[in-house]
C-alpha cells in the first residue's frame, strides 16, 4: 500500500537541488581541466553500455562479411594482390627516398624526423548529439592511447583523442565546432588554420587575407605546427573561395578528405617512446640541441 | 525503487539509453527520438512515487557521459522536462493517448531547446531547424511506447 499524501520532498525542492548540481557540474567540467580524469573513469564505467549498443551493428557486419560467395572472395583476393604489388613497389622507392632525405637533413644539421608508430582501432559508436562531432573507438589506456593522439583513416586526418577510458576512448573530429588544426597548402606551402564548422562536410579558414594564393581544389595537409599532428597528412580540399572585398578577410571553405561520416577502421599515430614521454617543451629543446 | 519488480524500470531505462546511442546512418540519426525522455515520462506518469526528478537527472547525466557533451547539460534539460510532468501528472494521466503525445512533443521540444541554449552558452553553436526533427518522431512514438510499457507494467505487476 502506497501512502497517498506522503510525497517526501516536494518536486520544486528536488528540481532546485538537481539544477544546482547541474550548474556546478557544467562549471567544473567546462572551466576546470582537472575534471578530465573523472571523465576518464566515467567513460570506462559506461563502456559496457556502448559495447552492448554496438552489438546489433556488429552482428550485421559479421553476417554481411560471412555471407559472400566464392566468386566475390576470389575477385577481392585478386584485387588485393595487385594492390599489394603496387604498394610494394612504392615502398621500395620510399625507403630509398627516406634514406636520402635523412642524409640530406643531417647534412643540413636539422633534426631527423622520428619514426611514427601506428595502432589500429575500430569505431565503437557515434554521437547522436548534433552539437558535437565525436566518435568512440575500441582502444583505451591499456593499449597505450593518450590524450591528443592524432587519428586518421585511409584518406586523411580524422581528429584527435579527447578522453581516454580504460578500454575505449573518445575521438573529437576535425569538423567539431571546438576543434581547429594547423594546415598548409600542399601546392605553395601557405599556412592556414582549419576550424571545424559543426557541419560534417565543411571546415572554415578564418583570417585569410584577400591576397593569399588559395584556389578551389587545393589540397591542405597538416603543417606539423603546434606539435599535435605530424606533418604532411592530407586534411581537406578547398571547395569555396569568395573574395568579397567588402569583408575584411576572404571566405574560404574546405571539405575534409577523410570520410568522417563513414568511419570504420582508423589508425592512431604515436611518436616513438622518447618523444611520447617527453613534454613538448623538452622535445623542442632536444631538437634545438641537435641543430 | 527496487521493490515490487522495480528493477524492470531500470532495465527499460537502460534499453532506452542504449537505443539513444546505437550507431545509425546520418540521415536517420537526425530523426532519432528521445528514447530516454519518453520512457522516463511514462514511468513518471505511472509511478511518480518511484521515478522522480532525481532519477531523470541521473539518466541525463549518464547520457552526458555517453554523448560526450559537457557534463550536466542533458541532465539539466531532462530534469526540467520531467519536472513539468511530475507537477502535472494527475492532469496528464487523464488525457487521451494522442493528447499526451502532443504534450510529449512540447516537452521534447523544450528539452532540445534547453540543451541548445546551454550549448550556445558554452560554445558558438548555431541553431538549425533539424535539431528539432526528433520532436516529430517522439510524438509518433509515444502511443506505441505507452502501450508497450503499460503492458510491461501490468505483466510484471510493478507498483
Amino acid at each position: 500500500m502506497n501512502p497517498i499524501f506522503n510525497q517526501g520532498t516536494s518536486p520544486a525542492h528536488r528540481l532546485i537541488l538537481v539544477l544546482c548540481c547541474s550548474v556546478a557540474l557544467i562549471f567544473f567540467d567546462h572551466k576546470m581541466a582537472s575534471f578530465e580524469t573523472a571523465r576518464g573513469y566515467l567513460q570506462s564505467l559506461v563502456s559496457p553500455l556502448q559495447y552492448m549498443a554496438n552489438a546489433p551493428k556488429q552482428m550485421m557486419t559479421w553476417a554481411s562479411e560471412n555471407i559472400v560467395i566464392r566468386q566475390q572472395l576470389m575477385e577481392e583476393n585478386q584485387n588485393f594482390r595487385e594492390n599489394e604489388l603496387f604498394f610494394h613497389e612504392q615502398v621500395m622507392q620510399l625507403s630509398i627516398v627516406r634514406q636520402e632525405n635523412e642524409r640530406l637533413r643531417s647534412l643540413l644539421s636539422s633534426p631527423v624526423r622520428g619514426e611514427v608508430t601506428k595502432m589500429f582501432a575500430e569505431i565503437l559508436s557515434v554521437d547522436s548529439d548534433p552539437y558535437s562531432h565525436q566518435v568512440v573507438i575500441n582502444r583505451g589506456a591499456t593499449d597505450g592511447v593518450y590524450e591528443g593522439q592524432p587519428v586518421l583513416d585511409e584518406k586523411g586526418i580524422v581528429g584527435q583523442i579527447l578522453h581516454v577510458g580504460v578500454s575505449s576512448s573518445r575521438v573529437i573530429l576535425i569538423s567539431d565546432i571546438s576543434h581547429a588544426i594547423p594546415v598548409r597548402i600542399q601546392r605553395n606551402g601557405l599556412r592556414l588554420i582549419a576550424s571545424g564548422s559543426g557541419q560534417i562536410d565543411r571546415l572554415i579558414h578564418n583570417f585569410v587575407p584577400h591576397s593569399a594564393d588559395v584556389k578551389e581544389g587545393d589540397l591542405l595537409v597538416t603543417s606539423g605546427l603546434g606539435g599535435k599532428y605530424p606533418e604532411g597528412y592530407p586534411v581537406s580540399r578547398v571547395v569555396l573561395v569568395r573574395a568579397d572585398e567588402s569583408r575584411e578577410f576572404a571566405t574560404i571553405y574546405s571539405e575534409p578528405v577523410a570520410q568522417i561520416d563513414r568511419l570504420r577502421y582508423m589508425l592512431l599515430l604515436s611518436k616513438d617512446e622518447t618523444a611520447k614521454t617527453a613534454s613538448p617543451k623538452s622535445t623542442n629543446k632536444a631538437a634545438g640541441d641537435k641543430s | 525503487m527496487f521493490s515490487n519488480n522495480g528493477f524492470i524500470i531500470l532495465l527499460t531505462l537502460l534499453i532506452a539509453l542504449m537505443a539513444s546511442i546505437t550507431p545509425m546512418p546520418l540521415s536517420v540519426d537526425a530523426f532519432r527520438p528521445d528514447w530516454v525522455l519518453i520512457v522516463l515520462v511514462y514511468w513518471c506518469l505511472a509511478l511518480p512515487n518511484k521515478v522522480n526528478i532525481v532519477t531523470a537527472w541521473v539518466m541525463g547525466f549518464i547520457l552526458d557521459v555517453l554523448l560526450g557533451s559537457v557534463l550536466g547539460v542533458h541532465a539539466c534539460a531532462m530534469a526540467l522536462s520531467v519536472y513539468i510532468v511530475v507537477v502535472n501528472f494527475q492532469k496528464i494521466r487523464n488525457f487521451s493517448v494522442w493528447q499526451q503525445a502532443l504534450i510529449i512533443g512540447v516537452l521534447s521540444a523544450q528539452y532540445h531547446l534547453v540543451v541548445f541554449w546551454l550549448q550556445r552558452f558554452l560554445s558558438d553553436v548555431v541553431f538549425l531547424p533539424n535539431y528539432l526533427y526528433p520532436v516529430i518522431t517522439t510524438i509518433v512514438l509515444w502511443p506505441w511506447v505507452f502501450l508497450l510499457l503499460r503492458r510491461v507494467r501490468r505483466h510484471f505487476r510493478i507498483a
